[in-house]
């Protein structure tokens, strides 16, 4: 075993631990220093998830995922700073403080996996890996100027990471270019037994630049209202690279878009409310120190250990669950799941890949969106993909008031190959 | 739209707590999400799914797992090798 030492000048905080002393073997990822969210369970370091109610818990096993970058060599060099549980577009909600997006300290670096992508970009990190649940890694990507992929569902074990919406989230890596993406990738795919969605498709793919006759999906839905003009300009040009580079631009639409945010929501709500019933102060987290009864008890706990947003977002999910209203939210958003499923299938035979842009805008300033509706608003391009289940990317295509714009790429199913060539090849054209 | 009434009661039914001070802005904020959410109405229930699930099953043989130590270390309160909770009543 090698050492290595990690004292970083984390000015953008975006570490919530940091390991000084790391040890590291051989392997493909030999040396590189990897950062990894805060929700992703590692044996004897503490895992907050960013909330005061998981304060000092030290998981007693690796998540799938670390134990895949051990063996591969890399360097695990602390635990980043993220929204509460992931709860969130920005990573204010986290209970350690905001994170500061690398590029201007008066905005946000997106969120929920804002620490993993503002140590990339800062420059603290080689690579980091984050989970994406409605856009947790390309937000941030796409915010802070990196490249940031959210596998297809299946492909990467979420055995470890703490459950918020199981349903819609996978864990994925986040690298400065997409070279190191891929190669972070390829440790992270593949089947783990421990994890029931799991699918045996690993990836050992190696990036290729050529994209002539790709059939690049524009849909219309990803330029319209709510997007920045000046964004949709910057990712529009993007397109037009990508066709200068032999891919074939074709207009496509996603009627369910219209859906897909309350489908979202009403869905995660729902998990998250039964997911986050497990932290009661029994088994983890500081204990209860009261000698109120059972449901008195966990209130007071639950109510001091948790962040308002997750409040907000177990009693929403807990109403859309509820007798009499279960129809009307729940059953209705599976419905309008599967019409964004069908959309994708549809568009999926006529063409390779679909292009938009990652975000709607740039970096917001801090405390921009202070009201939750017009906060959830801003995850419409990214819900899709996790609704369908469909691999997304985020790639840097342009700056729009000198900050960074995401182009983002979906794929088919089990297709992270062809979006990442999409974005090698963009990116290599580009550098 | 929901009334302060129903914040109180979802909030005592998910065990999260609320105190008299967030109870408007709770209830607000709530209530634009869930006007929100009312664009689902719309849809035609009978759309069909298209089920890709199936069970994933394994034979009913010990594998490794976590210890009881293990299990027990981030516990607040123990007591013989259990948790140990609030009381119920």
């Amino acid at each position: 075993m090698k050492t290595l030492s990690f004292h970083p000048d984390d000015a953008v905080h975006a570490f919530i631990t940091t390991i000084p002393h790391v040890s590291y073997g051989e392997g493909p990822l030999c040396g590189m220093t990897v950062a990894v969210k805060d929700n992703i369970s590692t044996k004897g370091i503490e895992t907050t998830c960013a909330s005061r109610i998981l304060k000092g818990y030290i998981p007693p096993y690796d998540a799938h995922v670390i134990t895949l970058l051990r063996n591969a060599g890399a360097a695990i060099v602390g635990k980043t700073n993220m929204d509460e549980f992931g709860m969130g577009t920005t990573t204010e909600n986290s209970a350690f403080g905001p994170t500061y997006n690398p590029l201007d300290h008066s905005r946000v670096p997106g969120g929920s996996s804002g620490g993993s992508a503002a140590a990339v970009a800062a420059g603290l990190v080689d690579c980091a890996i984050g989970s994406d649940t409605g856009g947790s890694i390309r937000c941030p990507a796409a915010f802070c100027g990196i490249v940031g992929l959210k596998p297809t569902y299946g492909r990467v074990s979420r055995y470890g990471l703490i459950a918020y919406a199981n349903s819609l989230e996978q864990i994925g890596p986040m690298a400065r270019d997409v070279g190191t993406l891929s190669r972070l990738f390829s440790v992270l795919a593949g089947y783990d037994r421990r994890d029931a969605t799991s699918v045996d498709k690993p990836y050992t793919h190696t990036p290729c630049a050529d994209i002539k006759g790709l059939k690049v999906g524009v849909p219309r839905e990803f330029f319209g209202e709510g997007v920045n003009p000046q964004v949709a300009d910057v990712v529009r040009q993007a397109i037009e690279t990508l066709k200068s580079l032999g891919a074939q631009a074709i207009p496509c639409t996603i009627p369910s878009m219209k859906y897909a945010l309350a489908a979202y929501y009403v869905t995660c709500t729902s998990e998250a409310s039964s997911n986050l019933a497990r932290f009661d102060g029994v088994r983890y987290g500081p204990p209860i120190t009261s000698m109120k009864s059972w449901h008195d008890a966990f209130s007071d706990q639950r109510k001091a250990g948790f962040g308002k947003e997750v409040r907000r977002r177990i009693m929403l999910g807990t109403f859309s669950l509820a007798a009499g209203y279960y129809g009307r939210y729940y059953h209705k958003a599976q419905t309008a799941r599967q019409m964004v499923r069908n959309d994708f299938d549809r568009i999926f035979k006529e063409v390779d890949v679909i292009a938009g842009p990652t975000m709607p805008d740039i970096a917001f300033k801090f405390g921009e969106k202070s009201d939750p509706l017009q906060m959830y608003l801003s995850d419409i391009l990214t819900v899709p993909a996790n609704l369908a289940g469909v691999p997304a990317l985020s790639v840097p295509c342009g700056t729009v008031d000198s900050m960074p714009v995401g182009l983002q790429l979906i794929g088919r199913y089990f297709e992270e190959e062809r979006i990442i060539d999409a974005a090698y090849a963009f990116e290599q054209e580009v550098a | 739209m929901i009334t302060s009434e129903d914040v109180r009661k979802i909030s005592k039914l998910a065990d999260v707590g609320i105190d008299d001070s967030e109870i408007s802005e709770f209830t607000a904020q709530c209530s634009g999400i869930l006007n929100y959410f009312a664009i689902l109405d719309g849809l035609d229930q009978d759309v069909p799914f298209i089920r890709e699930r199936y069970n994933v099953l394994r034979d009913d043989e010990v594998c490794p797992s976590l210890t009881q130590e293990e299990s027990l270390q981030n516990a607040g309160h123990t007591e013989k090798g259990y948790f140990k909770a609030p009381r119920v009543m």
